[in-house]
């Protein structure tokens, strides 16, 4: 197959009559080889079975197959529901806050502000460090009456909320801490964005006599349209697959209130409901696919316009 | 740095990490070796410790590492995960009941029923590790407990109060305690288990009502949340948020700070099982005479009594490297210098379950306060957990959320019994 | 006047980073120094003498030396993986820039969907057990390196596509083979995106915390991630502890930081850009 192929790309160099016939391919297909047998078997494959297995009830050695019962469980049990909306509101405001943010931090740290090399390091080192680390440290900033947070804040004179033992703001505390730790990764991105933007466009902003905010709303914002798409992709996709944040503060607690798919389906296998478990794996699997793919769509097809 | 010398660096960096690896992997004496894997928290570390010592003095061929593992649900999976995967190690320490009977003890665990050792077992807990087809297959680690609430003896006294009999005397109790300006009940959802206390331990009063729901409950009869008796559990927990007895930090609080607040007096009541009971003596020596037990209270004076809990069984999967070595350290374990090396390490938390062994004289208030109930003319009764093969795995989450107020006791007990339906069915059991 | 202005906007700027950012590190830092009885008051105060040393002692010492063997678990985790992926990946890279055939697009599928669709978990702890792999490190580095392809393949495309294709075709024309093309040609001038590859999947293999957490367990197996959150339940009130242990493990990813700051970003950026 690879000889086959070949003959088409090979016109292009110098000598093109010359027996190139018997030599092989500088592009040999196999070199797509350990790749793919990695990739195939221990992604694509289980990909693959997760479909069937999400119809059965299973033990990992024996399977029933039992329909579309599992899913049928997902939207019956109130608190996997709750997962379901917890983990699109998590994934909106996660990456809704680093695109302000980052955008924000971004045109700060591009500007004449001292200590620029500090700023740039303080806010990206988040990224590197372990998210389980991250997570236990704000857990006991956290903490609702000895925490440091709310201790600031009676300082203050504010008492504090119960950051994560209050149900109806764990999932939103969460978020929070998962900005903190990805914020730097947004705004290195609106960097690399903001220096692109040829000086060209500011000099001519300058000349109209543009204010600081209409150069940042007429020149920075729509020339800065790729950086913003790619932030919120990545990060919308990343607060959809969120693990391991909730899973190190809060475990889905309390009861219920800061459950995602991901941390649902954690807790399934933990219980041994594998099936079910993977069930949920294909539920998550088909809501990145519908919010993702139109949201890619929808913001690229902008960017072919402009 | 230049590009070359960087490489060289990286290059470095890797070799050396693997000479590492090489010198870590080689070198280990000839004597066997078994791996121990139990629960962490530092009490149960202790006594694994103290039992291995004392083995390994006596087998000087065996040598046993221990291994430790998360507890809670997290702990069930991780063990059903290395059952399943033929990863476990040599001799585990897990629950005896239900569920013993999830991990399939039939297919993963090595049968004991004809060890000698087991003649001097009890019968009661034989029974919690007989696996579906009639065989033994575990052997008892620990003492007896029972599910119950901790009281601070020394806030009784300042306050005047008496052991409560009744759930109205147990919520009169906490009315004063919060008018003293006290934490009546403490709660620490930060470790979730912790919030299963008042459902489950209300088991022997469930039972005292309605004799045959364990089995009506089994057979897809009998649920939370239409039983009345069984709904009770879930009201009561819902009762005493509501009423506002707890710590400000309930949400926050772990196991460990409960321990801490009901032996210094920072709280008047820990709902627990009396395994606590060694963790409190560990950490506050000094103030384990502070601390008191009593049954959780029903709702007739008459029918006052204890909810028990069989100690966990220590177990050996078929996939062990040494089951020679492995069963002699079961069978010490369930001897009687088995027994006195726990009550070496962690002292005495309540009666043990092999002949022969013996309790202290000098135990604490906790251990002597839960005595009667096994005496002549005391009432005790098995958890359901030890009656049923079902236990829904999300019991924990929604116990915190009817505790916090965040959903009504009627509507927790429903969501209950739809995780039992979960589990009964992944069992296959019949008539679900 | 624009002087205040600017020095004013710079002052505030590092105010607020530095109580925003700083901070919480420095809540690590001075937890590690802390006894238990101090450390378990959770606050943000000077520590009541040095008991650093004695904590990482007790730290280290602790479960047999398990941090030591998770420290080493993770190294051969990490340097494996990343070995394989940057070898792998860069020969697809290469390969797939430079031949257009009709199986570009469902290869370039198959990227997109594994930067997007999560791992299917169960079904790959049930298949790695069936080939024998599972609860093994080198299972792990398998899956690690599946997991990490199809990013460190966009990398190494779009450097690849910078690469002028005259380079290869001369060393064809020299007689070399095509092996000797990319391992001794090619590779050598991917250096620069070598190293942001490897940069980057250091730390977010060194860092994962999810894939060990399933098909890892053990303790002969534990990786620092794991350690840390076995530490969570078992130091339950020895904060000082458990602050010792982050503060050990952030100090890997800030080597990388110090020395190799610019390679991250700019991988970081690159990747993300073209992903």
């Amino acid at each position: 197959m690879s000889v086959m192929t070949q003959t088409g790309t090979a016109g292009a160099g110098a000598a093109a009559p010359v027996p190139v016939l018997k030599r092989p391919s500088p592009y040999p297909g196999w070199f797509f080889l350990p790749a793919a047998i990695i990739y195939g078997l221990l992604f694509l494959l289980p990909t693959v079975a997760s479909l069937y297995f999400s119809l059965t009830r299973w033990t990992l050695f024996n399977s029933t197959f039992i329909g579309l019962d599992n899913f049928a469980q997902f939207l019956r049990e109130p608190f996997l529901i709750k997962g379901l909306i917890n983990t699109v509101i998590y994934a909106v405001v996660t990456s809704g806050l680093k695109v302000v943010l980052g955008l924000l931090l971004a045109v700060l740290l591009t500007s004449q502000i001292a200590a620029r090399g500090y700023l740039r390091s303080v806010v990206f080192f988040p990224v590197l460090v372990s998210t389980v680390g991250v997570g236990i440290t704000f857990t006991v900033l956290m903490h609702p009456t000895n925490g440091m947070i709310n201790e600031g804040l009676a300082m203050l004179g504010i008492k504090g909320p119960g950051w994560l033992t209050n149900p109806s703001l764990a999932l939103y505390s969460v978020a929070l801490v998962d900005v903190w730790k990805g914020v730097g990764l947004a705004t290195v991105i609106y960097i690399a964005g903001i220096v692109a933007i040829p000086k060209d466009y500011y000099e001519a902003a300058r000349i109209d006599g543009a204010t600081k905010l209409q150069n940042f709303f007429y020149v920075t914002l729509p020339l800065c349209r790729p950086a913003t798409v790619t932030v919120i992709i990545l990060s919308f996709i990343g607060g959809l697959r969120t693990f391991d944040l909730i899973w190190a503060m809060t475990r889905g607690g309390p009861g219920f209130a800061s459950d995602t798919v991901a941390s649902v389906i954690y807790k399934q296998y933990q219980a041994g409901f594998y099936g079910l478990s993977t069930a949920g794996n294909v539920v998550l699997f088909a809501l990145i696919a519908v919010l993702v793919v139109p949201l890619t769509m929808l913001l690229n097809r902008r960017e072919g316009h402009e | 740095m230049t590009k070359t010398s960087r490489r060289t660096a990286l290059t470095g960096l890797s070799a050396g990490l693997m000479l590492v690896t090489a010198l870590s992997g080689s070198a280990f004496a000839q004597s066997i070796n078994l791996t121990y894997l139990i629960p962490s928290g530092a009490d149960g570390v202790a006594v694994a410790e103290e039992l291995v010592k004392s083995f390994e003095a006596a087998n000087p061929d065996i040598n046993i590492d221990i291994e430790t593992r998360p507890g809670g649900s997290e702990g069930d999976n991780l063990v059903k995960t290395r059952l399943a995967t033929g990863s476990m190690a040599d001799i585990f320490r897990y629950n005896s009941g239900s569920l013993f009977q999830a991990i399939n003890p039939q297919q993963f665990l090595v049968d004991l029923t004809n060890e000698p050792w087991q003649a001097d077992v009890q019968a009661s807990f034989k029974q919690v590790v007989t696996a579906p087809d009639g065989t033994v297959r575990g052997a008892p680690m620990g003492a007896a407990m029972g599910g119950g609430i901790y009281y601070n003896r020394a806030i009784y006294e300042e306050l005047g109060l008496t052991v409560p009999t009744t759930w109205a005397e147990f919520m009169a109790n906490n009315e004063k305690i919060k008018a003293a300006g006290k934490v009546a009940v403490i709660q620490t959802y930060a470790d979730t288990w912790t919030s299963q206390l008042f459902v489950l331990a209300d088991y022997y009063n469930v039972s005292a009502k309605d004799p045959n729901f364990a089995s009506r409950y089994t057979a897809n009869e009998a649920k939370f949340a239409t039983e009345p008796a069984a709904l009770r559990g879930f009201e009561k927990l819902q009762e005493t948020f509501e009423a506002g007895y707890f710590n400000e930090d309930f949400g926050a609080a772990k196991y460990d700070d409960g321990i801490r607040m009901v032996a210094a007096g920072e709280g008047a009541h820990y709902p627990m099982l009396t395994f606590a009971t060694t963790a409190i003596a560990a950490a506050y020596p000094d103030m384990i005479g502070n601390v008191g037990f009593f049954a959780q209270p029903g709702d007739e004076a008459g029918m006052n009594g204890l909810t028990v809990w069989m100690p966990d069984g220590i177990y050996i999967p078929q996939t062990t490297s040494n089951l020679d070595a492995a069963k002699k350290f079961v069978a010490f374990v369930a001897s009687v210098e088995g027994c006195e090396a726990q009550t070496r390490a962690g002292g005495a938390s309540g009666p043990y379950l092999v002949n022969g062994c013996t309790l202290p004289d000098d135990v604490p208030p906790a251990v002597s306060d839960m005595l009667p109930y096994f005496a002549e003319g005391g009432q005790n009764g098995p958890a359901l957990e030890f009656l049923s093969p079902i236990k829904g795995p999300a019991l924990e989450q929604i116990t915190v959320e009817v505790g916090s107020g965040i959903r009504p006791a009627a509507d927790g007990a429903a969501l209950y019994d739809e995780d039992v339906r979960k589990q009964a069915q992944q069992l296959g059991l019949p008539g679900w | 006047m624009s002087l205040v202005r600017k020095y004013g906007l710079s002052v505030l700027a590092i105010l607020v980073s530095a109580v925003v950012f700083l901070i919480p590190f420095a809540f690590i830092i001075m937890m590690a120094f802390k006894d238990r009885t101090q450390a378990q008051l959770l606050d943000f105060s000077w520590p009541q003498g040095f008991h650093l040393w004695t904590n990482i002692v007790e730290v280290v010492t602790t479960r047999n030396w398990m941090l030591l063997t998770a420290f080493i678990n993770s190294s051969i985790l990490t340097v494996a993986s990343v070995t394989l992926l940057v070898i792998f990946a860069a020969m697809v890279g290469f390969v797939l820039q430079r031949r257009k055939t009709r199986f570009n697009g469902l290869i370039e599928f198959f990227i997109l969907a594994g930067l997007m669709i999560p791992p299917a978990v169960v079904p790959t702890i049930w298949l790695l057990q069936g080939i024998g792999l599972f609860g093994k490190l080198h299972g792990l580095i398998l899956v690690e390196v599946a997991y990490g392809l199809p990013f460190s393949i966009l990398l190494y495309r779009a450097f690849i596509a910078t690469i002028p294709r005259e380079l290869d075709e001369a060393a064809i024309i020299d007689g070399a083979r095509p092996f000797d093309v990319f391992f001794r040609v090619i590779l050598p001038l991917l250096w620069p995106v070598t190293v942001t590859n490897i940069v980057v999947q250091s730390v977010a293999i060194f860092n994962d915390f999810t894939n060990p957490l399933y098909y890892l367990p053990g303790n002969a197996n534990a990786t620092v991630q794991l350690t840390l959150y076995n530490f969570q339940s078992q130091f339950n009130t020895s904060y000082n502890l458990l602050f010792t242990n982050i503060a050990l493990i952030t100090i890997p990813p800030l080597v990388v930081f110090l020395f190799f700051n610019r390679q991250i970003v700019a991988g970081m950026t690159a990747g993300a850009v073209k992903g």
